[in-house]
């Protein structure tokens, strides 16, 4: 049930966070005042339909320009959209995230990542999202919103290709980079059809924010201890391969749900804490004695 | 264990707070608009043209 809820969810994120259609027929984008905020997925601000700004792309383009050289309001929208749910946003609303898992579905010999690729979307957040932009500048202290430039293939997929199709000035201008980055969107692509969610695990630096959040976010995930029976039900139908009776709420964690689903004790629960001692807003009746982060 | 979870109850309202002011900062301090006035005209290091 939570799997058809997800899709429906990310479904309707997808099209409303991209629903400017007249772009899309135009080769144009959208300039009004809604570009103001933030999206929390991942969603390029150039993608002809975009309503609003990719986190990503405003935190380092607020940062490149010579006003300011970090972006407190984008910190602070991301600090709270992690502090309530988390990486949940990885797993409902990113559209980039839904179309890793479209390919996903796509039948062929799958592949686990190694772990410690895991940890590559703190290097790309650190060095590419928030010190070149403001360290490397040009004469006048402009820089660039490199992650964008030279690796995010959410981009290419969601404004470059669109905008090339139906911009014919655009389209004129193309040049190698626009070929590295095709190919950086191939790779993507024919990696999430081996690998369960490549670029939101090894890659992403918003996936990287939102996991500082994942432990200490309002939205968890919750194993009751006294029903586990660590089957590993749960870990082989993980999409991010973390264990999940071992840490609920790891940094990895998208809060998809698989787990919740495929539990046969129905041990775990995923929801908002509402007491002070950390129960879920379902304990208060089940009481089951057991707290948020699996008894521990 | 108590203790530990009335830590982190504690942490997830001061985040909250924390974030909120940072927010309420940056409109201040007119991040909005220049997040706006990028946001409006088309990235051409985004695409792959430069």
């Amino acid at each position: 049930m939570i799997s058809f809820k997800r899709r429906i969810v990310q479904t309707f994120s997808t099209i409303i966070a991209n629903g400017y259609f007249e772009g899309f027929a135009k080769g144009t984008i959208y300039r009004g005042k809604l570009k103001s905020f933030c999206f929390p997925g991942l969603n390029c601000y150039s993608c002809p339909g975009a309503y609003a700004s990719c986190p990503i792309g405003a935190l380092q383009s607020v940062a490149a320009g010579f006003k300011f050289q970090i972006s407190v309001y984008v910190i602070g929208f991301l600090m709270l959209i992690g502090n309530i749910w988390g990486r949940l946003i990885c797993g409902w609303i990113c559209p980039f995230g839904f179309f890793q898992e479209l390919l996903y579905k796509i039948p062929s010999r799958k592949l686990k990542m190694p772990k410690i690729l895991s940890k590559l979307k703190y290097f790309f957040l650190v060095l590419f999202v928030l010190l070149m932009p403001v360290l490397l500048t040009n004469e006048v202290g402009i820089g660039l919103p490199y992650f964008c430039k030279y690796v995010c293939p959410a981009g290419t997929l969601e404004a470059g290709i669109p905008l090339a199709i139906r911009n014919t000035a655009l389209r004129s201008t193309i040049g190698i980079m626009y070929y590295w980055k095709l190919m950086l969107l191939a790779m993507t692509i024919v990696f999430s059809i081996l690998i369960s969610r490549p670029f939101c695990r090894a890659v992403c630096p918003l996936g990287a924010i939102y996991s500082f959040f994942n432990s200490v976010s309002f939205y968890r995930m919750n194993v009751d201890e006294t029903k586990c029976t660590r089957c590993n039900i749960c870990n082989k139908n993980c999409p991010v391969d973390i264990k999940v009776y071992e840490n609920a709420n790891s940094p990895e964690c998208v809060r998809c749900g698989n787990c919740v689903n495929r539990c046969p004790t129905k041990a775990i629960k995923s929801g908002f804490i509402t007491e002070e001692k950390g129960r879920l807003s379902y304990e208060k009746t089940m009481d089951t004695g057991c707290g948020a982060d699996n008894c521990r | 264990m108590v203790g530990v979870v009335s830590m982190k109850y504690k942490i997830k309202y001061l985040i909250m707070v924390i974030s909120l002011i940072l927010i309420i900062l940056g409109i201040y301090r007119g991040e909005v608009a220049e997040v706006l006035q990028k946001a409006i005209n088309i990235c051409l290091e985004c695409i792959g043209i430069d």
